[in-house]
């Protein structure tokens, strides 16, 4: 076995997942793996206008095709609308008066098979009045822009106007300003798996609703509302789920909710698959954002203030617009030292498709604009690239005490010097300074934060299970949903790590809100740190209920006792020992017999320090907070444009203590070098007109396994006291600090600066002639 | 859409199926829908991200751009077919030792396609298990542990294991 960390038996050390056999072999189910008897297809009918008023909707021909049993339009849902939060509910299930993004449910319908399903959506005929749209935050903008919701003038989505410090006294102090716009695009979340849906009626009281959703309980508390149900008579099921990251697998889609009212309307359960097609057209996307970034800094490089104002695009709703803005902002402070800031953020609403969080929400986009503009700084300055991150870096605080940012987050540890010192040393120099015939490489560096355990101000309850069976397996009931990240393998790690028994003892239930307590979902890096402390609680309840029967037998106090590998033992006299199954099974079975379970709940979210204020712009979002530094060289062929991401890539981490290693490395991989490397160069959505023209896996470029490269990952431990057993989040930072390492290393390469990702080759090419051209002119002169 | 039914005979895993099916039927449907074989996943129905790839005589397709018919007379294994009993294949068996999987729904057609490569070439080096899975997108994982479990299976199975 290789690194271990901590001491543990099972935790802080490579551990197979709880879950890979079934995936491996096949078994596990997926959504759209589900069949129930007596089910039917169910299939959305789209507009094929991005803007458009619904002037009428005639269902009668659907209904006459034989095979149909159901046909829904917007009005079955009286009215009803939903969103992210109350005052920003603006969206209803199917559109009934007006679509507003290109491919918008406006009805459905439920056959014997799919292919009847889609060939009665053919027979409706909607009549539609084609409105001009917007399609750029631009053009919504503009003083009598078309409105995408009549109500909301000037289509502005949510906006946010924060200032820190004195902003302006600190640039007439600072030696050098920078002023730069940089531009991240609309990107696919980049799940394999199309959202998939089976719902049906037990009986006209109750609803079950099984779909691919890393946060079951949003639909959970979505569709009581819709179907104005009692939450008790609301079940979800959560599936294998094939990745989320976030965005429409947290939320509704049409053909949710259609899926639902269908199974109600036709009394059988009905079941929607979508397909690519449809998540690349119409699922939520990243936010493009077009990031002015001015920063003055100090002689020594040392940071005075920054500026920072932002365009982004929400696209036709408002969905998790207000989160995803807030989060550019919020972690301004992190991990460089600011003494003031001012940020200003608008998000306007297009006709295009929704815009929501994705891995490495709202901070990915300001983290590229720094990062970037940090390297143009030491090079006007003449001061090293890793030199000046350095001098600019929060020191990690002395245990015991806390640093403080401008707009009041709170870190307790930050790790990002020994990353940066660590990708340094493990990063290879050799070809980074020469060019080979017409290759050039380039080597860069950047900084990522990200936020664990986020805390806001609804729902973020999150509570556990521990049912301890009566031949000693274990039952673990949460309302966390594995995604793919491997939440259910550390949340069973972490029950058999405190109950002193072996992983495989531990089996996991996954959702089902009939009888696995609530929980807010997969968001926000907040399973590990926030689950796992409800892990924690609840497998210490059932170990105090066994410890209080093993007292008793010993004759000892309950806290004389302790479980380790599955042995009971007196601490002081080990020679009086039992074993666990025998333990149990006396709890169990002594008259009058105990039923051992286990409850707890995360207390950490939330206590740390102070809830964030959405409009100020202060407070912990997070319970605590992620750093990555990684060292990235690149490989452009300066004939072509094309750059390649090559092997000699080192990503250093701290997510506070690595409870799975592999996880964290395959977390931190897939972050950095998967949908970080895919950011920087591939990844963008080409629009026209709301119209997305790359909507297939081919014409939407991401990386494959011969371009991604074959990175290492270091582990950087500094155990956190706000995480369970000291962790914090791994990945979602890694997703931050990528695209800018990889434009910092091309700029390395070639001198050229791509301030507006990706770094397709084209854009590289063109690039690299101007400044070809550039340079002649100036010989000429 | 209502055409003729054509009678489709092939090997599933070892054993030998008649059907009846419509000539538009894609080989993926066939496994899902009527043996209920579902580790054969669809992810894009483009030929893009090889979730559906399973063997035919062998070789690595991607079962959603393979009619049914295609198939007559062949031998088809999916995923539910590549372990022996409860012994998994050493491939299956180093991918969950190396944590290799993340979500798992590319894991099926990244095990029949690294199977693919190592049944014929037992001795790949590292660009050629690349391109052997180069066609299987990955949403998650990155990559690196996919290739690496790939690479030491080769080794367990060249030792006989």
């Amino acid at each position: 076995m290789g690194e271990t960390f901590g001491g543990y038996s099972i935790i802080g050390k490579p551990i197979p997942r709880v879950d890979a056999r079934a995936k491996v072999t096949g078994e596990a189910k997926y959504a759209a793996d589900i069949e129930v008897a007596n089910m039917l297809w169910g299939y959305v009918k789209r507009s094929p206008y991005p803007h458009a008023r619904i002037l009428n909707i005639d269902t009668s021909k659907a209904e006459r095709l034989p095979g149909v049993k159901a046909v829904i339009t917007g009005k079955d849902f009286g009215g009803f609308k939903w969103g992210w939060s109350g005052p920003t509910r603006d969206e209803e299930p199917l559109a009934v008066k007006k679509v507003r993004y290109l491919y918008e449910g406006v009805a459905a319908v439920a056959a014997v098979d799919e292919d009847t399903a889609s060939e009665a959506c053919d027979l409706i005929e909607v009549e539609y009045e084609p409105l001009p749209g917007v399609f750029t935050p631009f053009e919504a903008m503009q003083e009598g822009a078309p409105l995408v919701h009549e109500d909301r003038p000037g289509n502005i989505c949510v906006e946010y106007h924060w200032n820190f410090g004195d902003v302006d006294k600190a640039f007439a102090e600072s030696y050098l300003i920078r002023e730069d716009t940089f531009q991240t695009p609309r990107m696919a979340k980049g799940y394999l798996e199309p959202p998939a849906v089976v719902s049906y009626w037990p009986d006209s009281n109750h609803v079950v609703y099984i779909g691919a959703k890393g946060s079951p309980y949003f639909p959970y508390r979505i569709l009581a509302r819709c179907f104005n149900l009692p939450l008790s008579n609301v079940r979800i099921i959560a599936p294998t789920i094939g990745s989320d990251f976030g965005g429409t697998k947290n939320d509704m889609t049409p053909a949710d909710f259609s899926a639902v009212m269908l199974a109600k309307k036709s009394g059988r359960p009905v079941k929607i698959v979508t397909t690519q097609f449809d998540a690349l057209t119409t699922d939520l996307r990243r936010h493009p954002m077009w990031i002015t970034m001015k920063t003055g800094v100090t002689k020594d490089g040392i940071l005075t203030a920054i500026h920072t104002k932002i365009i982004s695009d929400g696209g036709a709703y408002t969905r998790m617009s207000p989160l995803s803005n807030f989060l550019t902002g919020i972690c301004m402070g992190l991990p460089y030292h600011l003494p003031a800031f001012k940020h200003d953020v608008v998000c306007y609403f297009t006709n295009n498709p929704s815009s929501a969080a994705m891995r490495g929400h709202g901070i990915y986009h300001t983290a590229f604009a720094r990062e970037c503009q940090m390297d143009m700084i030491a090079e006007e300055l003449g001061i090293d690239r890793m030199e000046i991150r350095l001098r600019n870096v929060i020191k990690n605080p002395k245990p015991g005490t806390i640093y403080e940012t401008i707009n009041k987050v709170h870190v307790a540890t930050a790790g990002t010097e020994e990353c940066l010192k660590k990708v340094y040393d493990a990063v290879k120099w050799e070809k980074s300074e020469k060019a080979d015939g017409y290759k050039a490489y380039g080597t860069g560096y950047a900084t990522g934060t990200y936020l664990s355990g986020t805390n806001l101000s609804a729902h973020n309850a999150c509570a556990a299970i521990v049912r301890i069976c009566e031949d000693g397996s274990v039952n673990y009931l949460t309302g966390a949903t594995d995604v793919g990240q491997g939440s259910d393998t550390i949340l069973c790690a972490i029950v058999a790590e405190v109950l002193g028994i072996g992983l495989e003892d531990v089996d996991i239930k996954r959702v089902d809100s009939a009888f696995t307590p609530v929980d807010p979902g997969s968001y926000g890096s907040r399973v590990t740190v926030l689950a796992g402390h409800a892990a924690i609680n609840a497998a210490q309840d059932a170990k105090r209920q066994l410890l209080e029967v093993a007292a008793q037998q010993f004759g000892v106090k309950p806290e004389d006792v302790e479980i380790k590998n599955k042995q009971v033992f007196v601490k002081s006299n080990p020679e009086r020992n039992t074993s666990w199954e025998r333990l149990v099974r006396t709890a169990c079975y002594e008259a009058p017999g105990k039923v051992i379970i286990g409850r707890g709940y995360s207390t950490k979210g939330g206590v740390s320090h102070t809830l964030a204020d959405f409009s100020k712009g202060v407070g912990d979002i997070g319970t605590n907070y992620s750093f990555t530094a990684q060292a990235s060289e690149v490989e452009v062929d300066v004939e072509t444009g094309v750059v390649k991401c090559t092997d000699n890539n080192v990503i250093a981490h701290d997510c506070g203590f690595p409870l799975n290693i592999q996880a964290v490395e395959t977390q931190v991989q897939g972050g950095a070098y998967h949908q970080g490397v895919s950011a920087a160069l591939y990844e963008e959505f080409k629009m026209d007109k709301g119209q997305t023209i790359n909507a297939n896996l081919i014409d939407y470029k991401r990386p494959r396994a011969n371009e991604a490269p074959m990175s290492k990952v270091i582990h950087v431990v500094t155990n956190d006291p706000y995480g369970p057993f000291g962790a914090k989040e791994a990945s979602e930072g890694s997703v931050c600090s990528a695209p800018p390492a990889m434009i910092n290393a091309i700029y390395n390469a070639t001198g050229v600066w791509i301030k507006n990702l990706p770094a397709q080759p084209e854009k590289v090419f063109w690039a690299l002639k101007a400044k070809k051209e550039e340079k002649k002119g100036k010989k000429k002169k | 859409m209502k055409g003729e039914l054509k009678e489709l005979k092939l090997t599933i895993n070892g054993k030998l199926y008649e059907f009846k099916v419509k000539p538009k039927t894609l080989l993926v449907d066939l496994l899902r829908q009527e043996l209920k074989l579902t580790g054969t996943k669809i992810g894009c129905l483009d030929s893009a991200c090889g979730a559906c790839t399973v063997h035919i005589d062998g070789k690595a397709v991607r079962s959603c751009s393979v009619l049914a018919l295609q198939a007559n007379g062949r031998k088809v294994t999916t995923i539910e077919g590549v372990a022996d009993g409860d012994k998994l294949h050493p491939i299956q068996q180093t991918m969950i030792d190396h944590g290799a999987i993340e979500c798992g729904f590319c894991t099926s057609g990244m095990v029949m396609s690294a199977k693919a490569l190592l049944d014929e070439n037992p001795h790949p080096t590292r660009e050629e298990v690349r391109e052997a899975i180069q066609g299987n997108l990955c949403a998650d994982e990155g990559y690196v542990k996919y290739i690496e479990a790939i690479e030491i299976a080769a080794e367990k199975m060249r030792g006989g294991q």
